[in-house]
Formats: structure tokens, C-alpha cells, sequence
């Protein structure tokens, strides 16, 4: 099935939840003439439209990324989630070395260039961020600032 | 008269050391983000943005940092046109047309002077368009209550999809993306929650900042993974430069007819920078008839869209001024900024807040100037700079999106958000699916609904209020043909060529 079918799935499906959650809305008694739940349904109707359209009328398909190429994307994908997660307990240093060292990995596979990325961005990041621009970073852990 | 005391108002705003040295910062910084492939006007601003905030900068001197920024970058996207024949950024793409064959005959460096030269030309004219035609246009939108309001926002949503993309439903579909996004948390008028499933983060509903910077910042990564950092410069030589008078002055009809079309399609919502440089280079195209050299390297090539492009950026900036409504992606991140610093656009901002519209006039006009000393007898720093690889120029765009939205919000789950946006990003992209309405959508969303709620309390509940007013129909009029008639137009007006080795934006 082509790429944009699937999308125009998605798209209907998303809608018609989105349609059913928006008739659960509450209204006050306070309500002006259209009310809150209005507006949504009409989003969601305009949409179930052109997804209707889309499925009708697909174009070609996107090239996508081969087997390697997703495992690149994912490995970055996971690593950024990862990084906010771990950006307050962690402190800036470090997380932000791993993080950035991965993600130049995945774009160029070379160990040493990726290693120096990670690492000199992330103290040059800090200098930058904390003494040019003044914001309140916290370089390591909160454990090991005592 | 009024106007010469309104731009008094805005030097005496602009002309202090502190303006000047960031209109200077902003300028050298973005003609860098125009120059580097894979940081545009559009994301180069919007990870701007949260810092910029975060910085405690007030509303005028943030407001000229980051146009300095975007007239800069709309500088910057030639020098890689020309250099590598990669587009620094999306409107740059005509400029590689003739720009680089030029280079491969060795004319590297008069081509970047024209070009300069033409992006000062298109940029100062738009920018006294401005001047001119924005308190007019404020003027008339006095007269826009809630109904015209309502048809305004229905024009922009339209044309954006009729003009910007391959295929209206992708386009209706990013649109509803956006607005439905939009409609997530308390809402304005009875304060009831709306899809925040209980969830306390989103009861504030969802920050467009960190939207624009995961849609346009983190998607960017995305790419460069899939592509391996292809397309990054090494090895770019430039000879020595001159300044090469006879093209300048056998360019100078090509700089004026480009920014005239550039300036019209700046200001029509939706069309931007990168249509008003297709149009200026075709329409050069035809003016010059059998003698033009298009494609191999004609200096009128260069010339046109990149006048063009610049006239666009300042044509652009007068809807997002005067109505609120941005007609381009990069000045959607513009008005996301506006919306932070709590200005609202709109005939208003003229009557309330005219040192910040005049200030930023003129701040314009002290960048353009800046901007052409910097990029001609300076150009040769830029050229070092494209010399970054993808490798660490990338890593170090997300790890500043990262800081500026967390420093912003202050938050994890908004930087879960934000990667959350990219991947969004990512697959709207690569099903051709335009990303700029899903920004306006969740920049415009609520006022949307407000208007239209509004509209329905002037009226008691009366749905043909819509229609009862003159400029009413007129909008309405010109949304349903700016949706519906680049379908038929399409097969006249062929996307703009694809240079041949050129990846994409």
C-alpha cells in the first residue's frame, strides 16, 4: 500500500478520535452561542475530509530510508528522548557530551571526530551559555555539587 | 510628513549602541545561518528564539535582533547557491541556477557581489515598501471586526495550501494538524479543559515555541542523519574579489523588476520569499527573451531572484505587522516571537506600540546597510564558515534547541515534546506534507476560534453574519480562489527546476 494510504489511515483514524473526544467536552453554563466543542468538530471534520481525499488520491511514494539508515535515526531518536530525561538529574556536562557525540556518530560514523564533537561542545556550550548569556545551567550532578 | 516623523521616532529607538551592536550581531549571525546547508531562515530564527527570551532582552531589542537575523540569513542563502550550488536556504534555490555556473567559470567572486548588491537592492525597496504601504494596510484593518478577522485567517490557511504545495488535501491536513494541536488545553472563553486527558502538562496547552523548534530544528537532524551529512562543504576557493561595475549596471533593470515581483508575492499571504524569487527569475526570463544566457551563467540570473527573495523577506513583513497574519514560514516564527513577548500584531500595534514597529523599521534599514558591508568586502569570512561539517554543525543546533526550550520552559516534558515534533517532522516531510501551516495553524488556531465565537455572540448565533460585510465576502472570495486556483494554474506554472545535484533545501 502506498506511503500516502497508510498516512490517510492515520489521518482518518486520528480524526474520528479526536471528533469523539471532542463531543466529550464540557460545556459551562456560561457558554457563548458556539461553545467550546464547535471549532474542534470542525477541525476534525475538515480533516476526515482530506484524509478521505488523500486515500483517494495518493502521490508516488517517498523514497524512505533503507534497514541501516533506520537504525541511525532510531539510535538518535532514543538518545535525544533519553538526553531530557536526563538534562535536571544529570547536570549539562555530561548528557550533553553523550548526546552530541552520538548524534555526530550517526551522521558520520567516526569514532574520534564524534568523541571530540560531544566533548567540545558541550564545554564550549556551557562557557557560552553560562557566562556570555548568563543562563542558570548546573554543570554535574546535584549529587556531586554537595 | 507623518512618515518622516514616524522613522525620527524609529531611529531615535534604533541609534542607540546597544540596538546597533545587536542589529550587527544579528546580521553576522544570520548571514552564517543563511549561508550553512540545513539552517534556514525558518529554524535559524526559531532556535533563536527561546535564547533571545531567556537573555531578558525587551521587546524592540529582541525584535532586532532576530529580523537582523532573518534579513541575514535571506543574504546568506546565496553564498552556498553560488559556492557549491546547494541552496543556503529554500528561496535561495533560483540563485543556483545561474550562480554556480558562474563560479565554475571562475566568476565566483562577481557573482557574489552581484548578488549582494542585488540583495541590498530588493531588501531596501521592500523595506520602504514597507514604510509606505504597512500604516495604509493598518489603516484599512481597523475596519476588520470578528467576521473579517475569521475570512482573514480562512485566506492565509488557504492560499498557503493552494499556493505553497503539490496537493491541497496534504496541505488541509497540515492545516487541521495545526489547529488541533492549537485547540489543547483550557479554553480561553468557559475555561474547560479540551484533549488534556488529565494530564497537567497539558492544561497550559502546547508552547508553539517548542513546536516550531522541534518542526523545524530537530526534523533538520532527522534528515542529516538519513543523508550522512552529504553536501557539506570542503575545498570552496574564492580569488580575490572586485566589484565588477559593468554587470552591476547591465544587472540594475533585472534588481528592480525582481524586487517589484518579489515585494507583491512577500505581502500576498502564503506565497513568501521562495515564490517571489521563482517569479522574479521567469519573468527576467522572458524580459531577456533570445538574449539571455539563462542557465550557463547569466549575471540577470543571479540578480532577479535574489532581489527578489529579499524583497519578499520585507514584503512579508507586512501582513505579519499590520493583520497578524504571516505570509511565510520565517515570519510565522516571527510572530511566534511577537506572541511571546506579549505584542500583539495588528493595527493596533501602530497606535500602541510605535516605537517597537518604527524601531524595528529602522533597525531594518541600519541592518540592510550593515548586511551589504558585511557581505561584500567580508564575504570571504563567510566562505570560511561553510567549511563546518554536517557532523558538528548538527549535534550543535540540537544541543541548542535543547537548552533554549529548557531554559525557556524549564521543563523535560516539553523537551520530550520537542523531539516528538521532530520525528512529526521528519514523516511530514518525507510525504511532502508542508510543515509551515502546521506552525500557523497552532499559532493561529485560538485566535481563529475566538474570532469566529465572537462573531457569533455580535450576531446572537446568526451563522450568515459571516458573510455581511463587504470585506467579508472579498476574503472569503479570495480564499476559496487561492485554494482552488493553483490546481488549474499548476499545469501552466511548473515547480521551479531542480538543480541536478543538489539535495534537497
Amino acid at each position: 500500500m502506498s506511503s500516502d494510504r497508510i498516512f490517510g489511515l492515520v489521518v482518518l483514524g486520528v480524526a474520528l478520535a479526536y471528533i469523539a473526544s471532542a463531543l466529550q467536552i464540557q460545556t459551562s453554563f456560561l457558554s457563548d452561542p458556539v461553545g467550546p466543542k464547535v471549532f474542534p468538530l470542525m477541525i476534525g471534520g475538515v480533516a476526515v475530509l482530506a484524509a478521505l481525499v488523500l486515500l483517494l488520491t495518493p502521490d508516488e511514494n517517498p523514497e524512505w530510508p533503507k534497514g541501516a539508515t533506520w537504525l541511525h535515526l532510531v539510535i538518535a531518536l532514543v538518545v535525544l528522548i533519553a538526553y531530557a530525561y536526563s538534562l535536571r538529574p544529570m547536570g549539562f556536562l555530561v548528557p550533553t557530551a553523550i548526546a552530541a557525540g552520538v548524534v555526530s556518530y550517526q551522521i558520520s560514523p567516526n569514532l574520534k571526530t564524534a568523541a571530540l564533537t560531544g566533548i567540545g561542545l558541550s564545554a564550549g556550550l556551557f562557557a557560552i551559555f553560562k557566562y556570555a548569556l548568563g543562563l542558570g545551567l548546573i554543570a554535574l550532578p546535584r549529587a556531586m555539587m554537595g | 510628513m507623518e512618515i518622516l516623523s514616524n522613522l525620527a521616532l524609529g531611529f531615535s529607538v534604533a541609534l542607540n549602541p546597544f540596538t546597533l551592536f545587536l542589529a550587527v550581531v544579528g546580521c553576522f549571525l544570520g548571514t552564517i545561518i543563511g549561508a550553512l546547508p540545513g539552517l534556514g531562515p525558518s529554524n535559524g530564527v526559531a532556535i533563536l528564539i527561546p535564547l533571545a527570551f531567556t537573555m531578558g532582552l525587551d521587546a524592540t531589542s529582541a525584535l532586532v535582533l532576530l529580523t537582523s537575523v532573518y534579513y541575514g540569513a535571506m543574504y546568506g542563502g546565496r553564498i552556498s547557491s553560488i559556492l557549491l550550488n546547494i541552496p543556503g536556504d529554500e528561496p535561495a534555490l533560483m540563485t543556483t541556477l545561474d550562480g554556480y555556473p558562474m563560479a565554475r567559470q571562475g566568476r565566483a567572486g562577481d557573482a557574489l557581489v552581484i548578488s549582494g548588491v542585488a540583495s541590498f537592492v530588493g531588501a531596501m525597496l521592500a523595506t520602504i515598501g514597507l514604510v509606505i504601504f504597512a500604516p495604509m494596510l493598518a489603516r484599512i484593518a481597523y475596519k476588520f471586526g470578528p467576521a473579517e478577522y475569521f475570512a482573514l485567517y480562512l485566506l492565509a490557511f488557504a492560499t498557503l495550501g493552494g499556493v505553497g504545495s503539490k496537493n491541497q488535501a496534504k496541505a488541509v491536513i497540515a492545516t487541521c494538524i495545526g489547529l488541533g494541536i492549537a485547540m489543547i488545553g483550557l479554553d480561553n472563553s468557559t475555561g474547560m479543559p479540551r484533549f488534556t486527558y488529565g494530564n497537567l502538562h497539558m492544561m497550559d496547552g502546547i508552547d508553539f515555541l517548542v513546536a516550531i523548534v522541534g518542526l523545524f530544528a530537530i526534523t533538520e537532524v532527522f534528515f542529516f542523519i538519513e543523508t550522512h551529512g552529504k553536501g557539506s562543504a570542503i575545498g570552496v576557493k574564492l580569488e580575490k574579489v572586485t566589484i565588477p561595475i559593468k554587470d552591476l549596471i547591465f544587472t540594475s533593470g533585472a534588481m528592480l523588476r525582481g524586487s517589484g515581483i518579489g515585494f507583491i508575492a512577500g505581502i500576498l499571504p502564503g506565497a513568501g520569499a521562495s515564490l517571489g524569487s521563482f517569479l522574479a527569475y521567469m519573468a527576467e526570463k522572458s524580459v531577456a527573451g533570445k538574449s539571455g544566457r539563462f542557465g550557463q551563467g547569466d549575471p540577470r540570473g543571479i540578480a532577479a531572484p535574489e532581489a527578489g527573495n529579499n524583497a519578499a523577506a520585507g514584503g512579508a513583513l507586512i501582513p505579519m505587522l499590520t493583520l497578524g497574519v504571516p505570509g511565510s514560514g520565517t515570519t510565522a516564527v516571527l510572530l511566534a516571537l511577537l506572541m511571546t513577548l506579549n505584542i500583539t500584531p495588528g493595527p493596533t500595534l501602530f497606535k500602541d506600540n510605535p516605537e517597537v514597529v518604527w524601531g524595528l523599521i529602522a533597525s531594518l534599514l541600519i541592518a540592510n546597510v550593515v548586511l551589504l558591508i558585511m557581505n561584500i568586502p567580508m564575504v570571504k569570512i563567510f566562505v570560511k564558515v561553510l567549511m563546518v561539517p554536517a557532523w558538528v554543525l548538527l549535534p550543535g543546533v540540537t544541543m541548542i534547541s535543547f537548552v533554549g526550550i529548557y531554559s525557556l520552559t524549564g521543563s523535560y516534558f516539553d523537551l520530550v515534546l520537542m523531539v516528538a515534533f521532530g520525528v512529526m517532522g521528519y514523516f511530514l516531510r518525507k510525504l511532502d506534507i508542508p510543515t509551515v501551516p502546521v506552525i500557523l495553524g497552532i499559532l493561529l488556531g485560538n485566535k481563529m476560534e475566538d474570532n469566529l465565537r465572537n462573531a457569533m455572540v455580535v450576531s446572537n448565533g446568526d451563522w450568515t453574519y459571516l458573510f455581511s460585510s463587504g470585506i467579508a465576502i472579498g476574503l472569503w472570495t479570495a480564499a476559496i480562489l487561492g485554494f482552488v486556483a493553483p490546481i488549474f494554474l499548476r499545469r501552466f506554472l511548473k515547480r521551479p527546476p531542480q538543480p541536478l545535484d543538489a539535495e534537497a533545501d
